[in-house]
């Protein structure tokens, strides 16, 4: 059992999500930066998929009642233990992590994984729809499963901070904006807002001008979706993005930059560049 | 038309909702290889396939659609209707009422005379859109939204009537409840809804 002492900002149980329910109105959730996730449970010989802790900000205090083996992964924190090693955490003693150096999303992954009762097949808390366990806070009793398999990685070297420049394919609406709208985009690079989550990056900076009026028939989105709301101020969708929605997408951002979408910070500066689909 | 939506998305443009549920259904009775998400919306369906190679997909799917296209109006006349008891006592049946020009009565006869259909589901997990209310029914939203509407509410806004999946908060108005629980999550599937179910309410 891990008794969470303190969860900083925001803290909550991830693994890789409820893919296959969106035609439900189940948003997939799950780790905002899947890589990361993947790479903490591989270093501990946990299958990839196995819930870990996403941490917002860092600043947690975690008190193993049992001893346990223990990965850290996503933006370094601040710890005795350091990133990207698996390490030994005795049982009584106390993991204090500090503030991330860079990006906003640190995992905890434990050998065995966190154990909290699955909802829909995930024990990924979703911030939009309340599925899953509650955010972490002081006092949260999280239970540790059973080891299986080996420790067969000792070591992958914690990679730095990746340029804030986010790779996009066209559409499926580029055609409801002004024809340089997608240049406009590209031109200078937006602010990550105060108010972004889990459900999305909310950016602010070039106003992308529609070309079309009226509402958009909701329709089925994805994640990395660039959704402009009225404002044409864009929202990069992250893992908690609604399933369905009501305006129109620009553009996709590559799958292969989510996890550094997932890092920004507020404040952050990030530039976008238009990869044409293939 | 079938649109790209970034590497793994394909949007088809349906442009009805009649349609968005035949290929939805086709899509799911025989789904291709790779694909993990088939999100039906009123004019177009959502095609989500990693690891699926594209080419073949869309070549997949024009077919299904031009399969669809063809088969006239016949395929969900046959499915099967389910039935929603409601005790309709809702905080805004008077609102509704006042605002359609018409008593409390009529509203109950007109929510439960036409048979509805579930267009899409979003906005929450299990909450789903239902098309085809009485035109007479269609208000406004609430100016202010509840904090929180309890699971089981029935309630109508603009063209389309719901029933709240779970307690949320909710600026739809509010015309009855019912006992039958529509999302559960320890069901499989955990939806009683999902796009293109036939829907009757029936006064409890």
């Amino acid at each position: 059992m891990i008794e969470v002492l303190a969860a900083g900002p925001y803290a909550t149980v991830q693994d890789l999500g409820r893919p296959g329910l969106a035609h439900l109105g189940v948003p997939r959730s799950g780790a905002a930066d899947a890589p990361s996730l993947r790479l903490a449970n591989r270093l501990l010989g946990n299958p990839e998929g196995l819930a870990g802790i996403e941490l917002t900000f860092g600043m947690a205090r975690l008190l193993f009642h049992d001893g346990a083996w223990v990965a850290l992964a996503g933006a370094p924190v601040d710890s005795a233990a350091g990133m990207g090693a698996p390490f030994w955490v005795a049982k009584g003693r106390e993991l204090r992590l500090g503030m991330p150096e860079w990006g906003l999303r640190t995992y905890v992954a434990v050998r065995g994984g966190i154990a909290v009762e699955p909802v829909l097949g995930s024990r990924s808390t979703d911030s939009l729809s309340g599925l899953g366990p509650e955010p972490l806070r002081a006092g949260t009793l999280l239970p540790v499963g059973r080891p299986e398999g080996v420790i067969s990685v000792d070591l992958a070297p914690p990679p730095g901070p990746r340029p804030a420049v986010l790779r996009v394919t066209p559409g499926p609406r580029d055609d409801w904006f002004v024809p340089d709208a997608l240049a406009g985009l590209c031109a200078r690079p937006y602010s990550v807002s105060q108010d972004s989550n889990r459900v999305g990056v909310r950016l602010s900076g070039a106003e992308l001008v529609r070309a079309k009026e009226g509402e958009l028939p909701s329709e089925g989105m994805v994640t990395g979706a660039i959704q402009v709301p009225p404002s044409g101020q864009p929202i990069v969708f992250l893992a908690d993005h609604p399933p369905t929605g009501g305006y129109p997408v620009i553009g996709v951002v590559r799958e292969a930059d989510l996890p550094v979408a997932a890092q920004l910070r507020p404040g952050d500066e990030v530039r976008f560049t238009v990869r044409p689909a293939r | 038309m079938i649109r790209a939506v970034g590497e793994h998305g394909l949007l088809v443009e349906t442009g009805s909702l009649e349609l968005s549920h035949r290929l939805d259904a086709a899509l799911r009775a025989d789904r291709p290889a790779g694909v993990v998400e088939i999100v039906a919306g009123p004019r177009t369906v959502l095609i989500v396939a990693p690891r699926a190679n594209h080419g073949r997909l869309r070549a997949h799917l024009a077919g299904v659609i031009a399969q669809e296209r063809d088969k006239g109006d016949a395929t969900s006349a046959d499915a099967a209707v389910m039935t929603i008891p409601v005790v309709y006592d809702g905080a805004d049946l008077e609102s509704v009422a006042a605002l359609a020009g018409i008593s409390v009565d009529e509203v109950v006869s007109r929510h439960a005379a036409q048979e509805l259909v579930v267009g899409w589901l979003g906005f929450a997990p299990g909450f789903a859109y239902l098309t085809g209310l009485d035109p007479v029914l269609e208000t406004p939203r609430l100016d202010t939204p509840r904090t929180s509407v309890p699971a089981g509410s029935v309630a109508v806004a603009g063209p389309y009537s719901a029933v709240y999946p779970s307690a949320s908060p909710g600026g739809w108005r509010l015309i009855g409840r019912t006992s039958v629980r529509v999302w559960d999550v320890t069901a499989d599937p955990p939806s009683l809804f999902r796009p293109g179910v036939r829907v009757r309410f029936q006064p409890a």
